[in-house]
């Protein structure tokens, strides 16, 4: 495998220091680049980012759609997608408190090149993000700074699929926090083409409206460039959010959170509808294109390192439960088929069962890529990598000497659901 | 003209009727959900794939236009 070109790190661009308020986010990053819009699509093209919501999609291509189904359309709506519901995740929180500015920025530079007349900004519901940011965007008009476009923040239910696309567009409209089968670009936020883009994306992009695609391009990989930022968790020394080029190793990674404190026996990579990879997968870049070599992704940027000695399928079975609690109850394999999935994972890792271990084997091949949305295929990819990944725990667990984490607790936050009398508003 | 049978996972009750009127292209999940065949609707069924599409009673069913 070649070596990844990271031509330069001059350190952060994104978590250069907070910049909360907008005469300090003035000073450090210069006027609203209100000049860059004309060319603001090729620039990010050219720039070569890629969405960090998880897809990693040319955000140049999903720009450039959104404006041309707007034209047909009459009009286009962008959503700001920092609902974060990915408990191991907190880059999205973060940049929201350290950087809201350069967000808004982005989320204006970006309406204004699809030519969208209002812009919603979604964050988690009881991070008490919401009134501050509220604050931000008054500031920005009574400041005469920015786009004027309207821009209004809501806080959509904590259900994990409640962040997804489609989701967020019903919500926004008045309707609940679920899944649609038609994709926003064509028909979002009441009909209408709707971009909707991760926090860390528009705040990247309004960096490249202001210093260009060459700068962007400085740092990063070739095929990803740019920098990302990854929460990092688990048995590592300093716990939390940070900013490398891309092209940066797992190691890389692991070592700018304090290194590991164990011996490490797994890795799992881009979110809880994630993979496991095992360890030695840190030597590789964690781009899309070499994480590929192992069929897993950087998704949004969660690492998670598993100590020796923690059951990586008591880890699963755990979280593959809480996300079938989840589901949005519309289709028939993902509200059947998830939690047959995490029943059948349960009674694998507490209770010995074989017929349950082919049984699930079976259903994760039936129950992929059947729902509207992509929550039954991300648990699908949790649960299949995990069977891969601990096959000797596998064993270990049908016939062997049992669970090996049984005295380790749970290692992998679940934060308690929302409760189902709150409903999907 | 190549067309694909896709089903509209929320729409779908899981009905079943599409696997009795063309089990050749739908099997149903052990939930009772229709299990599409990601093939083109071969000349010789296209009749009964368009009759299936119209009498899904949730209207969950659609002919496709096949990618390329």
């Amino acid at each position: 495998m070649s070596a990844p070109l990271i031509t330069r790190f001059d350190g952060p661009r994104l978590l250069a220091g907070s910049t909360a308020g907008l005469a300090e986010h003035a000073r450090r990053r210069g006027p609203f680049p209100a000049q860059a819009v004309p060319h603001l699509i090729d620039m990010v093209g050219a720039a070569g980012l890629r969405g960090r919501g998880g897809a990693w999609f040319p955000t140049g291509r999903k720009l450039a759609a959104v404006a041309e189904n707007g034209r047909a359309a009459g009009g286009a709506h962008v959503i700001v997608n920092g609902a974060e519901s990915e408990p191991a995740a907190g880059k999205d929180k973060l940049l929201l408190r350290t950087v809201p500015h350069l967000v808004l920025d982005g989320a204006e530079l970006a309406a204004l090149a699809v030519g969208a007349k209002e812009i919603t900004v979604c964050v988690h519901r009881g991070a008490g993000l919401a009134d501050g940011l509220r604050r931000l965007v008054a500031e920005r008009a009574a400041a005469a700074w920015g786009s004027r476009l309207i821009v209004t923040v809501v806080e959509p239910p904590r259900w994990y699929v409640s962040s997804e696309s489609t989701a967020l567009a019903q919500f926004v409209e008045g309707g609940p926090g679920k899944p649609r089968s038609v994709s926003t670009y064509k028909s979002g936020v009441r009909g209408k083409p709707t971009l909707v883009s991760n926090v860390e994306t528009l705040a990247h992009l309004a960096t490249i409206a202001r210093n260009g695609p060459e700068w962007f391009r400085r740092t990063g990989t070739g095929d990803a460039p740019g920098t990302a930022l990854h929460t990092v968790s688990g048995a590592v020394r300093a716990p939390g959010v940070y900013e490398l080029p891309t092209g940066a190793t797992g190691w890389d990674i692991l070592n700018a959170a304090g290194g590991q404190t164990a011996p490490l026996q797994a890795i799992l990579v881009g979110g809880y509808g994630g993979n496991w990879v095992p360890a030695d997968a840190l030597a590789l870049p964690f781009t899309p294109e070499a994480l590929r070599q192992v069929d897993a992704s950087p998704g949004a940027g969660v690492v998670f390192a598993l100590p020796r000695g923690a059951c990586g399928l008591a880890e699963t079975a755990r979280v593959a439960s809480w996300l079938a609690a989840q589901n949005a109850r519309q289709c028939g394999p993902c509200f059947n088929g998830l939690p047959a999935i995490a029943d059948d994972l349960a009674r694998l890792t507490w209770g010995r069962d074989q017929t349950a271990f082919d049984r699930l084997r079976f259903r994760l091949g039936v129950v992929d890529k059947r729902g509207a949305c992509a929550h039954p295929d991300g648990v699908v990819k949790l649960v299949a990598t995990a069977l891969r990944v601990f096959a000797a725990d596998v064993r270990a667990h049908l016939g062997g000497p049992g669970c090996p984490g049984l005295r380790h607790p749970g290692a992998l936050p679940l934060p308690t659901p929302p409760d189902p009398s709150e409903g999907w508003r | 003209m190549t067309d694909r049978l896709t089903v509209d996972m929320i729409e779908c009750d899981g009905h079943g009727v599409c696997a009795e009127l063309v089990p050749e292209l739908v099997d149903l999940d052990e939930w009772g959900y229709p299990i599409v065949a990601d093939s083109a609707v071969p000349d010789h069924l296209r009749k009964h794939a368009r009759r299936a599409v119209t009498l899904c009673p949730r209207l969950a069913l659609r002919l496709t236009p096949s990618p390329r």
